[in-house]
C-alpha cells in the first residue's frame, strides 16, 4: 500500500502501469485520476491553492486504504494526493487498486474515493474572476459515501 | 495544554492557525472546547456552523469526544479533497 501528498505532478499511465509491475497475480487494475477544471459552480477557474493538515491527512489517507483492502482481497492499492498551487487540466489525485479479478479492484477503487472525499482533510481554494473562494462541500459527497 | 489548529476558511477568517490553551476541567468534551471559544464572539462564531468538522489527535470525531490534558484539536469546514 502506498500514500503519498505531494507537490508535484504525477503521470497517471506510469502509477497505472506500476500496479501491475512485479506481480503476475494481479488480473484487474483500475485507476481513477482526478483533474483540476477550468469550470466550477458558474465560474470560470484559473487555478487552485490545495491546502491540507500535515500529518493527520497521510494518517486519514492510510485508514481508508486499509479499510479498502479488509473489505476486498486487493493485492495493490496507492493513493497520491497533491497539495499547493495547482493549474486547469493538472491532476489533482490517484487513486489505484490491483486485485486478482475486476469486480474487487473496481469497487475498492471507487470506495477509496468516495471515502476520500469526506474524510480526508484537504480544502480547494479556487481563483475565478471575481476573486478566490473556497469550495464548499457537497451534499452529494455524503450521499455517495452511504452507499457503502 | 490543548493545541487546537484552525484549517482553509476557518483559519483565514479567524487570522490564527493555530493556538495553545491552558487545560481545564471544564473541557470534558470536544463540545465544551467549541463553546470556550465561541464564547470568545465575533469571528468566533464561525465555529457555530452547521457543516463544522473537527478532529482530536488527527482522527475525525463528533462533538462529543471526550478530551484529555495534552491533546491536539483541530476545527475546520467540510473537506473538500479529490
Amino acid at each position: 500500500m502506498g500514500i503519498r501528498v505531494q507537490v508535484g505532478t504525477f503521470e497517471p499511465g506510469r502509477e497505472l502501469d506500476a500496479l501491475h509491475a512485479a506481480n503476475a497475480g494481479v488480473g484487474a487494475v483500475v485507476g481513477f485520476v482526478g483533474y483540476v477544471r477550468d469550470f466550477n459552480e458558474g465560474r470560470e477557474v484559473g487555478g487552485m491553492f490545495l491546502e491540507h493538515y500535515p500529518g493527520m491527512t497521510e494518517k486519514a489517507l492510510a485508514k481508508i486504504a486499509d479499510e479498502a483492502a479488509r473489505r476486498w482481497p486487493l493485492l495493490r492499492v496507492e493513493v497520491l494526493h497533491r497539495i499547493g498551487r495547482l493549474e486547469p487540466g493538472e491532476p489533482i489525485v490517484f487513486v489505484g487498486t490491483a486485485s486478482a479479478h475486476r469486480q474487487a479492484a473496481f469497487d475498492a477503487c471507487a470506495f477509496i474515493m468516495d471515502y476520500l472525499k469526506i474524510r480526508a482533510p484537504f480544502w480547494k481554494k479556487e481563483d475565478t474572476g471575481e476573486g478566490p473562494r473556497w469550495v464548499e462541500g457537497r451534499d452529494s459527497d455524503q450521499e455517495a459515501a452511504r452507499r457503502w | 495544554m490543548i493545541h487546537v489548529q484552525y484549517f482553509a476558511r476557518y483559519r483565514e477568517t479567524l487570522g490564527v492557525d493555530s493556538e495553545r490553551l491552558a487545560w481545564e476541567e471544564g473541557f470534558a468534551r470536544l463540545d465544551d472546547l467549541r463553546r470556550h471559544l465561541l464564547a470568545r464572539g465575533g469571528d468566533w462564531a464561525v465555529l457555530g456552523e452547521r457543516n463544522l468538522m473537527c478532529a482530536r489527535n488527527q482522527e475525525l470525531c463528533g462533538l462529543d469526544e471526550p478530551l484529555a490534558d495534552g491533546d491536539e484539536v483541530a476545527f475546520f469546514p467540510t473537506v473538500t479533497g479529490g
